[in-house]
């Protein structure tokens, strides 16, 4: 039966062409904004390391007082002091532990045919890599003890490698970076997660992947400074990198990897004793007052999601139903105006429900069609993503199957949604008024 | 003509799903609409808003040193440059800063104050690092006062800027500090250092981009900035020099000295590209809305003539005994068009309760403020408008109708 309703379906589409075409259009535009919008959103809201997000957290260690909180919704600053990250560093509770800073450095190969190209990374802990799943082309990270003595060890991107080397395994080769020379260690795979959330300042960042990593330590003893920003109190006087590194001003990010809900509940009780052994050392004039955010609750609250992308889902989806109600008015014209059919299957002792099953059958098969125009519509809606989105964003958006799969579902639903109203409408008129009048 | 409003009105009693559906679709299109025209409204006031210095011929180099340098090394390498820019042919001046208005990498806050001890600051601005170039670079007007002095500007870096000295503020900063008065010779306090206002300038926009509540109270303090690692070049260029000077500047720059990095992509970039580039996300966000309000105009529209067609075709008969009662062509279109109108009409009044209802949910969620009730006057009467246009046609086929035809053809 269905097959015979689906061969009834498809012939009427060429009755009442506009309206036909006008329900197709709509279904198709309304559905292919509302996924649109909606890969959009969930590619620049995507956990980027879903296996770890229970066990990564960030510390943050309110240093600048209650009044400074009033401008910051009550939290203390994103990121640390150096000499808070550089105090924590010193639990062993965690069982992996990073701080980072942006930095950007310029290398001038040794090949004087190649121009100097500019690098723009992070100073990071050797823990990064493995707390973050970095995948490694060539070589791997530094060790800990390179940490702790700030070694020249440096692993590069692979864009850099491919600029620099041609592409080819460069492990142990120098690179001079600002007048020193460095070795090495390891060459990345691609890697971009995005949004970029282990870094504070760069969270919204949509940017090319970082290319370099430097030892966090070696870093600080080069004095490089920090191609991020520094929170600093209004009447910060300090002067140059040996204040800075001294100051109450906030500039690295810091993760710690906890195994268990013990671990972090030790952690939480070692981060507002530190908190509170300020206040008693005299650093702190106010009681401690700490967070400790895990990964998920992080993105949040660094609100990491585009206001854009948000605002464009609720306009499609907006659409997505004024569509739909179009949709069951067009419909309901067209069933009642096929009155005298029902009529007459209905006198020939056709069920109700076989009415059912024939309207919206019909309606499933407007709505196939709309959700095929549908997904011609949302491949160029993503192409042209890039006109409303920075191009970095629209990158991030690609169209597969599934999505494909989930437009020409979601029209069909939409079309049998809105047909329900005026098949239930058909499937009761008068028999022998139509009949009649017929 | 008079319009029969109780005719309409029972007629309209007949058709309760299809009127509601109308006035439905009309109330959800209303809500978004007027919505999405005061976002546009709002950003494009925000895109369009002038940075005060002359856009079309300035010209941005983001220079960075190969190799950290000592900070005299930095010192004599960015007066090199700065000398052999403002030596070029099309080049009418440069100065070096950290960034530069409305599209910077990013800027200090300073919180100023009119007294050495007040807690919370007068006003927020930001400060740009200027030696005695800068305001003709940026092509701005001395309103009051004087420019720096050569030997007033003091070397510095983004670490170790001198922030001592006297300082030219934006008129809009000025009337925000002194109302009453121009601001010039008076002194005021950022981080408790006092600073001597010695000029008042017309207003420039201030450099991060997405600052509103502040958006021209720039301060320029006297430094003259050279950076370890490298800083923003503007240059301003002879009209219709700029974009030349766009082409060739890295190329001048490299001649100097080849250990820098200017990106061959992005290193030179005229500023009104690097202010669209800023301005991107608004822009789009304005292309988005507009699209979508346009495409639910016309599926609205489309639904209503969809409707009007099928009640027209319904009432053929009954049009038909109307007209051979008497009745002429325009009854027949007043009463189409009125019978719409009543509907839209319901439709609207339920939107701009819809409209308040989605602009609070949107003022939770996202940034956004209490919309105006014009902008609802305005989505109500579009939608009334576009009511009458979808419904004329339809009408006007039912008017067209001869009393004999119509008859017939209901009956045969």
């Amino acid at each position: 039966m269905f097959t015979y309703y689906f061969d009834l379906g498809m012939r009427s589409l060429s009755r009442n062409m506009v309206i036909t075409g006008l329900m197709i259009l709509l279904i198709a535009v309304g559905v292919a904004g509302s996924i649109t919008t909606y890969a959009l959103l969930s590619a620049v809201s995507a956990n980027p390391l879903p296996s770890k997000s229970g066990r990564l957290f960030i510390p943050q260690i309110d240093n600048r007082g209650p009044d400074s909180r009033v401008t910051n919704d009550g939290e203390p600053d994103p990121e640390l002091t150096l000499r808070d990250a550089i105090a924590l560093r010193a639990n062993h509770e965690a069982i992996g532990q990073t701080a980072i800073y942006p930095v950007y450095l310029a290398a001038v190969p040794t090949d004087t045919t190649i121009e100097p190209v500019a690098a723009k990374g992070y100073a990071v802990t050797a823990d990064f890599f493995r707390m973050f799943a970095v995948p490694f082309q060539y070589g791997g990270v530094w060790s800990k003890t390179e940490d702790d003595e700030g070694s020249n060890a440096v692993v590069i991107g692979t864009d850099l490698n491919q600029t620099l080397f041609r592409g080819a395994n460069s492990v142990g080769r120098e690179l001079p970076l600002e007048g020193h020379v460095y070795r090495i260690a390891g060459v990345l795979s691609p890697w971009n997660p995005t949004p970029r959330f282990y870094a504070a300042a760069d969270v919204q960042s949509y940017d090319r992947s970082p290319q370099i990593f430097i030892p966090f330590q070696r870093a600080l003893d080069s004095k490089i400074p920090t191609a991020g920003s520094t929170f600093c109190a209004l009447n910060y006087q300090g002067k140059g990198w040996d204040d800075l590194v001294r100051s109450e001003c906030s500039w690295i990010s810091f993760w710690v990897e906890l195994p268990d809900a013990k671990a972090e509940m030790r952690y939480r009780a070692f981060l507002s004793a530190y908190a509170d052994e300020q206040r008693a050392s005299g650093r702190f004039n106010w009681p401690g007052y700490t967070r400790l955010r895990d990964l998920d609750q992080w993105l949040k609250y660094m609100k990491v999601v585009p206001s854009e992308a948000r605002i464009s889902f609720i306009v499609a989806l907006g659409l997505l139903l004024v569509c739909t109600v179009n949709t069951i008015g067009l419909l309901l014209a067209r069933f009642m105006r096929r009155g005298p059919d029902i009529a007459v299957r209905r006198a020939l002792g056709a069920s109700r429900g076989a009415i059912y099953a024939q309207y919206l059958v019909e309606a499933g098969v407007i709505g196939l069609v709309g959700g095929l125009l549908g997904v011609l519509l949302t491949a160029w809606f993503i192409k042209g993503l890039d006109l409303v989105f920075e191009a970095k964003i629209a990158r991030i958006v690609h169209s597969d199957a599934s999505t494909m799969v989930l437009a020409i579902v979601l029209a069909i639903l939409v079309a049998v949604i809105a047909a329900a109203y005026p098949v239930w409408r058909a499937s009761r008129i008068q028999l022998a008024w139509q009949l009649k009048a017929g | 003509m008079s319009i029969p409003v109780r005719p309409i009105l029972s007629a309209l009693t007949r058709h309760k799903a299809g009127v509601f559906l109308i006035a439905l679709q009309v109330a959800l299109t209303l809500a978004i609409v007027a919505n999405a025209i005061f976002v546009i409204g709002q950003r494009v006031i925000y895109i369009s808003r002038p940075s005060g210095i002359d856009e079309s011929n300035i010209v941005i180099v983001d220079n960075r040193w190969a190799g950290a340098l000592m900070p005299e090394q930095a010192r004599a390498n960015t007066s090199a440059d700065l000398a052999m820019l403002r030596q070029l042919p099309g080049v009418l001046d440069a100065y070096a800063d950290y960034s530069f208005p409305a599209a910077g990498p990013w800027a200090s806050v300073w919180g100023i104050s009119l007294d050495a001890n007040q807690k919370s600051p007068t006003s927020f601005s930001e400060p740009y690092f200027t030696d005695e170039h800068a305001l003709a670079t940026y092509g701005v007007r001395l309103l009051a006062g004087r420019n720096f002095r050569a030997d007033e500007v003091m070397p510095g870096s983004q670490l170790e800027q001198a922030i001592v000295g006297p300082i030219i503020i934006t008129q809009d900063l000025a009337k925000k500090l002194f109302p009453a008065d121009t601001g010039l010779g008076k002194v005021v306090y950022v981080g408790g250092v006092s600073r001597t206002i010695i000029g008042v300038i017309s207003d420039m926009e201030v450099p991060a981009v997405g600052t509103r509540s502040f958006a021209y109270r720039s301060v320029l303090s006297p430094v003259r900035l050279a950076d370890a690692g490298g800083d923003q070049y503007i240059v301003r260029a002879i009209p219709g020099q700029a974009e030349h000077l766009r082409k060739t500047l890295a190329t001048a720059l490299y001649k100097v000295s080849r250990l820098r990095v200017i990106d061959s992509a992005d290193g030179v970039q005229s500023f009104q590209a690097l202010r669209n580039k800023a301005y991107s996300r608004d822009r789009g966000l304005v292309i988005l809305l507009t699209t979508a309000s346009i495409i639910l105009l016309l599926a609205t529209a489309g639904g209503i003539i969809g409707i009007t067609v099928f009640w027209v075709d319904e009432r053929r008969r009954q049009i038909g005994l109307r007209r051979a009662l008497g009745a002429k062509r325009s009854d027949i279109l007043a009463h189409i068009l009125a019978e719409n109108f009543f509907i839209i009409f319901m439709g609207v009044c339920v939107g701009s309760l819809l409209a308040f209802t989605v602009n609070l949910a949107l003022m939770h969620y996202l940034e956004m403020t209490r919309l105006p009730t014009a902008y609802i006057a305005l989505g109500s009467a579009l939608l009334l408008t576009l009511g009458q246009c979808a419904a004329l046609t339809p009408a006007r086929r039912a008017a067209r109708m001869s009393p004999m035809e119509a008859t017939r053809a209901a009956i045969g």
